[in-house]
């Protein structure tokens, strides 16, 4: 785009490529008329200026394999809430399928996030250092603990299953006896585990995730306690399954209500991409299928078939959850307003109070 | 664990025992001339590879885009009219109007009228060139977050990558709230299908998958050698030295800046009490940041990070209690 009178000569450029559908104000670099080829605006431009539209901060290279991972940790530490219970209240049916059922989502999690790394084949340097400024790196160690009981936990359910087949040798009463502990040391880092991620997430520069800061922590865990919840109504008889059914349905409310407060407490501007394209799409679904499968829950929750299909619903609800926000947060980062909208009028709401003195441009 | 915000000296909050001083940059954008030479010194001092296709980006004579993984210096060029300019020249004088420190008396600073001045650039049209570069931040958010140690402060307070730990995870391209650092892909997601390109006629691009950003050229650093792009400027747009002196010497430049009655100059980065506590490189700018792809306000995201923390504990707080109320509900 030139000023130049003598580009009035030229043919129409052709619009930019737009990455995305919708509305959008325009950027520092494109005419709003001023080179005569139309007719100038009476009102002027929205204050929103950015370079040629481009994003400020990068999106987190994060593929589906990392929002699945959010999903399926949630999961591992639900399942295991519910397999402590079981085993202190001695249902053997929910203790080994929430066992099973956490050790299963916890693999594929795991796997998911090496898959997701530019170099897979150093995931160990993770665990090169233990530093508490980096929700990554305490993630790593949660769910290194974490896994390291369950595991346990889960060998001795196997082993049981297979009629102690597996070939375990003198170590077998050694698993037989730390079991018990092992499923205890494993639910200690359980709701961590399905609380870090919203502190993973919320500490980056990207738009919607860090306005989401304050309670994004409360939608992660109550979204794992419906999927857990969910998952157990799956795989265990109803007769045992009563504390999946509550634990699910408190899952519920949690994430309605967390979900409500959240977006009423993030900045106005960045909360926009949760409700816009394919992340509003998603996160409506989220709501609806949590409604659907905590009502069928309630309801129809001692009826077998019934009790299947609201776990699979929560559990589809709780996938919706983490791949709407992972979207949601990339989609943010790429256009520069949700970055530039929220900062001015930060910065403007402080100047506006009397604090002058911490802005990043100065006079001097 | 060091400081999470505010003014500090980052060398001494990452423990290092022999202190140099700290080093960094002053981009005068007033003078930069848009050659782009420092883009190239950089890809060639640093071996750079290509940044996907050439191609036009119809962004006036910008057809490099921003800052990434091979790309670690970016010159942007806008282009304004004299609306602009006066928005540009009234912002910079508000920011005056807000007292903040600034070198010089105010007195200095003649009553203005376009007509006075002699600006470099008719007040018809004119052409801002900058050149961005990683801001090596007090408190750099890509440092904070990452997970292996393979980002570390050296000893005279930049930010670099261990391209032999880093193991790609990508957290630090989310955390810089520059959008500076960026995991390298090797470019085959776009597969070359032009008449006459070989594949394979490009080299192989070095560390695919790792984040990548400017060092400050900390080989050279560690030689009392100066960076490749400061030393290949050839209007001195980009100076490098300690980083006090550069600051000192913004400052100094903005107020005779001010004086010619150029109240859009304004400095990005000098002020210590701001979101990232203050940037190693430091800008004289001409409009505002966002003009040319800057956050208006950063904020280290690390900063909110203890009540993230205790956010999170009271969530999982929370999911026990609902667990423990599960199976207490079916005792009863």
């Amino acid at each position: 785009m030139s000023l130049s009178e003598f580009d009035s000569y030229r043919p129409p450029e052709q619009p930019r490529r737009r990455r995305r559908d919708g509305p959008r104000r325009r950027g520092a670099g494109q005419g709003a008329g001023g080179d005569g080829s139309r007719e100038m605006p009476m009102v002027p431009a929205p204050e929103f200026t950015s370079y040629y539209g481009r994003p400020v901060v990068k999106p987190a290279p994060w593929g589906h394999e990392v929002a699945a991972y959010l999903f399926l940790g949630g999961v591992a530490g639900g399942s295991a809430l519910l397999a402590l219970g079981a085993q202190l209240t001695g249902r053997n049916a929910l203790r080994r399928n929430a066992r099973l059922g956490s050790v299963t989502a916890l693999g594929l999690g795991g796997a998911a996030l090496v898959a997701d790394l530019g170099r897979p084949e150093r995931f160990l340097h993770m665990l090169r250092t233990f530093k508490v400024t980096s929700p990554m790196s305490m993630g790593t160690w949660i769910l290194s603990a974490f896994g390291a009981g369950m595991g346990t936990a889960a060998a001795a359910e196997v082993d049981r299953l297979t009629g102690a087949r597996l070939p375990l040798g003198p170590l077998r009463p050694v698993l037989r006896a730390v079991e018990g502990p092992a499923g205890i040391e494993a639910a200690v880092f359980a709701a961590p585990l399905a609380a870090y991620t919203a502190a993973l997430l919320s500490d980056t520069a990207t738009p919607t995730w860090n306005a989401a800061r304050e309670d994004l922590a409360f939608v992660f865990v109550s979204s794992a306690s419906l999927a857990s919840g969910g998952l157990a109504m799956v795989t265990t008889p109803v007769g045992e399954a009563g504390p999946a059914r509550r634990l699910a349905v408190l899952g519920v409310a949690g994430e309605l209500i967390a979900t409500k407060v959240m977006e009423h407490r993030m900045d106005p501007v960045a909360a926009e991409p949760l409700h816009h394209g394919q992340a509003g799409a998603m996160l409506a679904w989220s709501e609806r299928l949590a409604l659907a499968g905590g009502l069928g829950t309630l309801l129809g929750g001692r009826h077998r078939a019934l009790a299947v299909v609201s776990g699979l619903a929560l559990l589809a609800s709780s996938a919706l959850t983490r791949f709407g926000v992972m979207e949601a947060g990339i989609h943010s980062a790429q256009d520069p307003r949700y970055t530039i909208e929220p900062q001015k009028a930060r910065l403007a709401a402080r100047r506006a109070a009397g604090i002058t003195d911490d802005a990043i441009t100065t006079a001097g | 664990m060091g400081q999470l915000a505010g003014p500090t000296d980052p060398t001494a909050d990452a423990h290092w025992e022999h202190r140099h001083a700290r080093k960094g940059f002053f981009t005068d954008t007033s003078i930069c001339i848009g050659c782009k030479a420092c883009e190239v010194a950089c890809k060639e001092w640093n071996q750079n590879p290509q940044d996907g296709d050439l191609r036009l980006l119809e962004s006036s004579y910008d057809n490099t885009g921003s800052l990434g993984a091979s790309t670690w210096r970016h010159v942007a060029f806008i282009e304004q009219g004299p609306e602009r300019i006066e928005q540009a020249r009234q912002s910079g004088r508000k920011l005056v109007s807000l007292g903040m420190p600034r070198v010089g008396p105010p007195e200095a600073r003649p009553q203005t009228a376009p007509e006075d001045t002699t600006p470099p650039d008719t007040p018809e049209f004119r052409w801002l060139m900058s050149s961005d570069v990683c801001k090596h931040c007090t408190h750099a958010g890509c440092l904070d977050v990452c997970p292996t140690g393979a980002l570390f402060r050296t000893e005279h307070g930049t930010v670099v990558v261990q391209d032999d730990v880093c193991n790609g995870c990508g957290t630090c391209v989310a955390g810089c709230p520059f959008g500076v650092i960026e995991r390298r892909t090797d470019g085959t997601a776009a597969p070359r299908t032009k008449r006459g390109e070989q594949p394979g006629a490009r080299p192989e691009v070095p560390n695919v998958g790792i984040a990548q950003k400017c060092t400050l050229c900390y080989d050279r650093m560690v030689d009392d050698q100066t960076p490749a792009c400061a030393q290949t400027c050839p209007t001195t747009s980009i100076k490098y030295g300690h980083h006090d002196e550069m600051v000192d010497q913004a400052r100094e430049r903005v107020a005779e800046l001010h004086a010619q009655g150029r109240t859009e100059a304004r400095l990005y980065g000098a002020n210590e009490l701001d979101g990232v506590g203050g940037t190693g490189s430091v800008f004289l700018l001409l409009d505002e940041p966002e003009v040319y792809g800057l956050p208006p306000d950063p904020r280290v995201p690390t900063a909110d990070l203890p009540q993230m923390y205790r956010r999170a504990g009271l969530a999982a707080a929370g999911m026990l209690a609902a667990a423990a109320v599960a199976f207490a509900g079916a005792r009863s």
